[in-house]
């Protein structure tokens, strides 16, 4: 197994826990606003999609996939940290005080 | 991974620790919104520092991809109703899978073109990105058709379902490990991605609205574990972490949701939810039950001293919920004690009854959970059931004939009296007839939640 490849599964077993308990303390009051966030947040395979349709040496179908891919991607972030936002501004304790 | 300077690396450290911040923020009320905003920065530096790396020699058509993005998703989330946050989280959804899809489809590609060989563990990687990106796109697309109501909500199942089903996944599967072994012929990659993007919709077929809070959690899941199986397939830990938190975190919000409905997580797995309207059907509807005036019920609000509202998908469907906190205002004007319980899978997705009421600007200290609410029903002189009917059935606790047996319920039978808001006699959501319409102490209003709470209001006996 070659270094890369074992650092990028220490990675994983330490982020799936710290995943698991962080979310296990958010409260079910936030629960839509935490799916629409992680829903942002898992967009950000545009990371992916830059490199892929950037790259010198990709093919053009590859390019082309890739720029579709940038602009889907770029929907689900815009889309869910504006929505996120949104609903968060309406929880509060008491009226008036925003 | 020697770039000159590592910026790229730096800017990715600090965009997974904004990410990690991010979702800690968001466990209380009071640090959410620095969550986001934590969430946007940790993206910025992911995006920029990715645009950074020399392997990105060509800029012009990706900004013009953001361009195109940003123009469709900003008014996607500002235009849509707060009643519709199910659908677009749903929308959304699609559109990252899509493009985790794209992603996998187009490394795959630039391999065979490239002709160098992969290890068996990048492809591995490939394959799980790829039948995850596509199953999850169909799937979150046909969730919103049903969410949108552009589908039949009901669930469509036929005989030899799951047979199906496992038929093809199966056959997706040899395929991937097909293509992990050795370089297959050129028709294997786009049968999979088929094969793939019709799992998803037969994945979503049999299963009805009222389990859709489980599956768009599930969804969420899936999204996560296709990036962080694009990490691998890259090299890429930024995405690793990224999408491992996401995916643990559909995953918990999933099993939340099983448990509150009594199911196990298999039985969601493998989307076996639709069987409970099966049989039980009995209309019973000949047994009496008592109906009230609008007139009537602002009376009986106005003298008590302790109410506890518990709203379900009906009060979405009605956007009863700002009626519902004029309500709530002259009561409370009145000294009435005035709180909500929210059952944890009321509505079409994981906390939808706390977005709408948060959106009436109803506090949220009095929205309360299932657990800590149900031992207060006792001291309360009414339970006002507005458009919830399964989690409210009593039939839970004791009838083990019930396909609901066992799912824990609110507990509005122990109020004083009970007042529930429906539109007919209809069963809910799961075709089960329920016995808390027809105690003594329930009092049905029959009329659509909205019109019915305004009547409410303006039926109160004015006092000031």
């Amino acid at each position: 197994m070659s270094n890369d490849l074992e650092v990028s599964l220490y990675v994983l077993v330490l982020a799936v826990p710290l995943g698991l308990e962080l979310v296990r303390r958010v409260s079910p009051l936030l629960h839509t606003p935490l799916m629409s966030l992680t829903n942002a947040i898992s967009a950000i395979s545009v990371v992916g999609a830059i490199l892929i349709s950037g790259a010198g040496d990709s093919p053009t179908l590859s390019k082309v996939l890739g720029c579709i891919a940038v602009t889907s991607s770029t929907i689900n972030i815009v889309a869910g940290f504006l929505i996120t936002d949104r609903m968060l501004k309406m929880f509060r304790t008491k009226k008036g005080a925003k | 991974m020697t770039d000159a300077g590592g910026v790229w690396q730096a800017a990715y450290i600090v965009a997974a620790l904004s990410i990690v911040l991010s979702i800690k923020w968001l466990a209380s009320p009071v640090t959410a919104r620095r969550g986001v905003l934590s969430g946007e920065i940790g993206m910025l530096f992911a995006v920029v520092g990715t645009l950074l790396r020399h392997e990105v020699v060509s800029y012009q058509w990706i900004v013009i991809s953001f361009a195109i993005g940003a123009a469709i998703g900003a008014p996607l989330a500002y235009l849509m109703p707060m009643t519709a946050v199910p659908q677009l989280t749903a929308l959304s959804h699609a559109f990252g899978a899509f493009a985790a899809a794209l992603v996998g489809t187009a490394e795959y590609y630039r391999y065979v073109s490239a002709g160098t060989p992969v290890t068996g563990f990048t492809m591995g990687a490939l394959v799980i990105e790829t039948v995850l990106g596509y199953l999850t796109f169909t799937a979150s697309i046909l969730a919103f058709g049903k969410l949108q109501e552009l589908v039949p909500t009901r669930p469509l199942t036929y005989r030899g379902q799951n047979f199906v089903n496992l038929a093809l996944l199966v056959f997706a599967v040899s395929l991937g490990i097909w293509m992990i072994v050795e370089p297959t012929p050129a028709w294997v990659f786009p049968t999979f991605t088929g094969l793939s993007l019709l799992f998803g919709v037969l994945l979503i077929l049999p299963i009805g609205g009222g389990d859709m809070p489980t599956v768009i959690a599930l969804l969420n899941s899936y999204a996560g574990a296709a990036c962080a199986a694009m990490g691998f397939a890259l090299g890429n830990r930024l995405l690793i972490i990224a999408g491992a938190v996401n995916a643990s975190s559909g995953f918990i919000l999933s099993v939340i949701m099983c448990k509150a409905m009594n199911r196990s997580f298999a039985n969601v797995l493998f989307g076996a939810f639709g069987q409970v309207q099966a049989g039980a059907v009995a209309h019973t509807t000949q047994k009496p039950v008592h109906s009230a005036t609008p007139e009537d019920a602002a009376e009986i609000l106005a003298s008590a001293r302790k109410v506890i509202v518990v709203p379900g998908y009906g009060m979405a469907v009605a956007q009863a919920q700002h009626k519902l906190r004029e309500l709530t205002d002259a009561l409370t004007k009145r000294g009435v004690d005035v709180q909500f319980a929210i059952h944890p899978v009321a509505g079409r997705m994981p906390g939808h009854m706390n977005v709408l009421l948060a959106e009436a600007d109803i506090p949220y200290d009095r929205l309360h959970e299932m657990e800590d609410i149900n031992p207060d029903f006792a001291e309360a002189d009414v339970a006002l059931v507005i458009g919830a009917n399964d989690v409210v059935n009593p039939a839970a606790r004791h009838d083990t004939t019930s396909p609901i047996y066992g799912m824990p319920i609110l507990d509005v039978d122990k109020a004083h009296t009970v007042m529930v808001i429906k539109r007919s006699m209809n069963p809910g959501f799961a075709g089960i007839d329920n016995e808390l319409y027809y105690m003594d102490r329930t009092l049905m209003l029959f009329g659509d939640a909205k019109g019915f709470v305004g009547e409410i209001v303006k039926a109160l006996p004015n006092t000031n």
